[in-house]
């Protein structure tokens, strides 16, 4: 599948002003075309004149960048200490068979991604599991699986919504 | 009550004018407070907030009665928790169906309903009024305090609440010599772990010569179970700024970044959103308050590498290189960000300077011990009663911390260890009377860290814990270099042969010399500290060890390996993990 290369130019000029670090144009790379396509990363080090070596080093290094696309829905299981003592390792490990996938990857269908995390910093509410952005607390194989039904059921949360929605003072 | 209308402070004096006004339009109105950090919103703190809202407007309460949104209040175990002023009467996750009854009884009554009261689980007895709160009531929440009083959204709220007034303080008298005295003076040292007298890091960076010096705020909390950076951000991000303002004059810097983990989505959005309102205000920019002194804050994202906490390497991941340590010295206040003189510290260090300034170094030096002043932050995680955000002066012992605030591991089961500071060692119950200062824990062979606490019942595996860690820092070890990079994955391969009932006696041993080696060998604070959990369970818990190589037998339960005869305990474990998860 080709990849629209028209943003690079764009995404780039920030870089090239002074302003942005790669890892920040990295960053930026993957919010436009949620993962670091190859072209895309091979189209920026033309654009730049920095080696591709040093982008697939910087891609690589870092847990956020992801050098392939993600399923439909992600779901993301906090292995954080506070998790792991209460169960989060059975639960990654229920995920990982129901889901016939490893952590890191995306099902056959394409329709979910799997990732494990080491802390969300949400430990009184473990193990967590996050669903498309939306935090699940104290979750259990069983709860697991009925919030995976929930998929594709009208109750859909939007994957790229960056984390809880916070109420307003009034 | 986020600011719509920016109101540009050109001198100290305007913005203390300010902040009268505010106090005066406030007075006497009655609050309602909710928490909504992560886990209050996880808990339908909006739900809540909606249902206050349209309660209020039913009554023509609307814009009477102030609705505060707040972030983490720290009491995890029951958010979202609803605190009404003044009576200070609170309640655990109210139900919205509730509010309306709510509303007339005990905001406009003042009335306390009991049945809906937090009850202490060991008298039964309703608590009435949050001061009493036994959480509470042993903490002194110098840092976290100010999360109630006000939205991490609003300048506002934080200026009625007496925020910046340091900020203008060291404006109107203070030279930066006499600043750095007054933190020096009292005795202020890093609460990222590492406990260097932040003014002594302050001065060295200070004496050095240079016109362009940075600092920087470490928020890359990624010690796992710990979160007291988060709740900051997430709950008070301006009082790590004004902090940063201060050091920044101190130091003479005219630029800072702060570098938030990618981890903590609502904690990046609420700092972005403080650099902007005290842009908009005159606090942050150019030409502050009428000073004639300039500013920047930038904020970047780290992307997801432990590693990064390290401040060298935090320093080349914010330059955009791979994030791995370099050797110290030099250090970052000789020669730091872009090669030029940076202080670095941790957003609960940067939070404690305007309490300092404000209330004076004498002030600040009487709380704590010897050596150890202040208060410190903890995350009290794991298998305890009252899960939450603890700050206690230093120097508490650890068996208040667990106990008196915590509750206790939940009912039935028998307390085990405490891991501190992110992967820093786990502490067995002959220690729990060990003070909580940066050197009794050292001597204890364990660390202060960043404030990680998390407890463990006799349901937990301390050997699985060791390995959990292992096989944590072998996939975060940058591996620059060697020990660091092949000891773990030694240690990390010897400690599941032994979950798995393969271990041998001779393996302790091993264990033990590869641990010491890492610990001398390793570059960076990743590496001298992995070996700790090894360390510290093959010294408390060595028996628990021996049950698995010598037995075959995992006392806990939680080795599957080992748990062949004991099936039915194996199952009944899972149900308690969950049950008490």
């Amino acid at each position: 599948m080709a990849v629209d290369l028209k943003a690079v130019p764009k995404l780039c000029c920030q870089y090239v002003a002074g302003d942005d670090s790669l890892v920040m144009l990295l960053q930026e790379v993957q919010g436009q075309y949620d993962y670091l396509p190859a072209e895309v990363l091979k189209a920026v080090s033309r654009e730049l004149g920095v080696p591709l070596a040093r982008l697939y080093g910087l891609a690589t290094f870092y847990r956020s960048f992801r050098l392939t696309p993600r399923g439909k829905h992600e779901i993301t299981v906090c292995t954080g200490t506070a998790c792991h003592v209460c169960g989060a390792t059975t639960m990654l490990e229920h995920l990982q068979r129901r889901l016939q996938v490893a952590s890191g990857g995306t099902t056959a269908d394409g329709r979910f991604t799997l990732v494990s995390v080491n802390c969300l910093g949400a430990c009184a509410i473990g193990p967590i599991v996050v669903l498309d952005g939306a935090y699940h607390g104290k979750m259990t194989p069983d709860k697991a699986d009925a919030l995976l039904r929930t998929v594709g059921k009208g109750k859909e949360k939007d994957r790229d919504k960056k984390g809880p929605r916070r109420p307003a003072s009034t | 009550m986020i600011a719509t209308k920016a109101k540009l402070f050109d001198s100290p004096g305007k913005l203390e004018a300010h902040r009268a006004k505010l106090s005066k339009a406030r007075a006497g109105k009655p609050c309602l407070i909710v928490s909504s950090g992560t886990c209050g919103m996880v808990n339908g703190s909006g739900a809540l907030v909606e249902a206050l809202q349209a309660g209020l407007k039913e009554l023509r309460l609307t814009g009477k009665v102030l609705l505060r949104v707040t972030g983490c209040l720290g009491f995890c175990e029951q958010e979202p928790l609803l605190i009404l002023r003044p009576s200070n009467i609170f309640y655990p996750h109210p139900a919205p169906k509730d509010v309306p009854r709510l509303l007339k009884e005990s905001l406009l009554g003042g009335k306390v309903i009991e049945e809906w009261c937090y009850r202490d689980p060991r008298t039964g007895e309703a608590v009435r009024d949050i001061r009493r709160l036994p959480f509470y009531e042993r903490q002194q929440r110098l840092v976290l305090g100010m999360n109630a009083e006000v939205d991490p959204c609003s300048i506002e709220d934080y200026i009625a609440a007496g925020g910046y007034a340091a900020w203008t303080k060291v404006l109107a008298g203070g030279s930066p010599r006499h600043v750095i005295d007054e933190i020096e003076r009292s005795g202020l040292r890093g609460r990222g772990g590492g406990g260097f007298p932040t003014g002594r890091k302050w001065r060295i960076c200070r004496d050095k010569p240079g016109d362009k010096k940075y600092v920087v705020c470490n928020a890359d909390e990624g010690d796992p179970g710990a979160y007291m950076n988060r709740s900051v951000l997430e709950g008070n991000p301006h009082s790590v700024l004004e902090g940063m303002l201060i050091g920044g004059y101190a130091i003479g810097a005219d630029e800072a970044v702060i570098y938030v983990r990618a981890e903590y989505p609502l904690a990046v959005r609420h700092v972005l959103a403080a650099i902007e309102q005290a842009k908009a205000h005159g606090l942050v920019g150019e030409n502050i308050l009428g000073s004639g002194w300039n500013f920047q804050v930038h904020v970047s994202r780290g992307a997801g590498a432990f590693v990064c906490g390290e401040e060298t390497a935090l320093i080349a991941s914010v330059e955009g290189r791979l994030g791995t340590p370099s050797p110290k010295p030099p250090y970052p206040a000789e020669r730091g960000l872009w090669g030029k003189p940076t202080v670095i510290n941790n957003v609960e260090t940067w939070a404690n300077v305007p309490q300092i300034i404000n209330r004076g170094a004498d002030w600040f030096a009487g709380i704590g011990t010897e050596t150890s002043k202040g208060t410190k932050v903890f995350s009290l995680v794991g298998k305890i009663r009252n899960t939450g955000l603890v700050e206690v002066p230093m120097g508490t012992p650890l068996r208040q911390i667990i106990d008196d605030i915590g509750g206790g591991v939940p009912a039935g089961r028998k307390f085990k260890a405490v891991q501190t500071g992110g992967p820093a060692g786990m502490i067995p119950e002959s220690l729990l009377d060990l003070p909580v200062d940066y050197e009794s824990l050292t001597a204890a062979g364990v660390m202060m860290g960043s404030g990680g606490m998390i407890v463990m019942d006799d349901r937990t595996c301390v050997v699985d814990v060791a390995r959990y860690f292992m096989n944590f820092l072998r996939e975060e070890s940058c591996g620059k270099c060697t020990p660091c990079r092949e000891g773990i994955k030694h240690m990390l391969g010897i400690l599941t042969r032994i979950c798995d009932g393969r271990g041998a006696v001779e393996d302790l041993a091993r264990l033990e010399t590869l641990a010491r080696g890492v610990k001398a060998g390793s570059l960076c604070g990743l590496g001298t500290t992995a070996p700790n959990p090894v360390l510290s369970t093959l010294k408390y818990f060595r028996d628990e060890y021996f049950a698995h190589v010598v037995d075959k037998r995992c006392p806990a339960g939680v080795c599957t390996a080992l748990r062949s005869d004991n099936d039915s305990l194996g199952e009944k474990r899972e149900k308690g993990a969950n049950k008490n998860g």
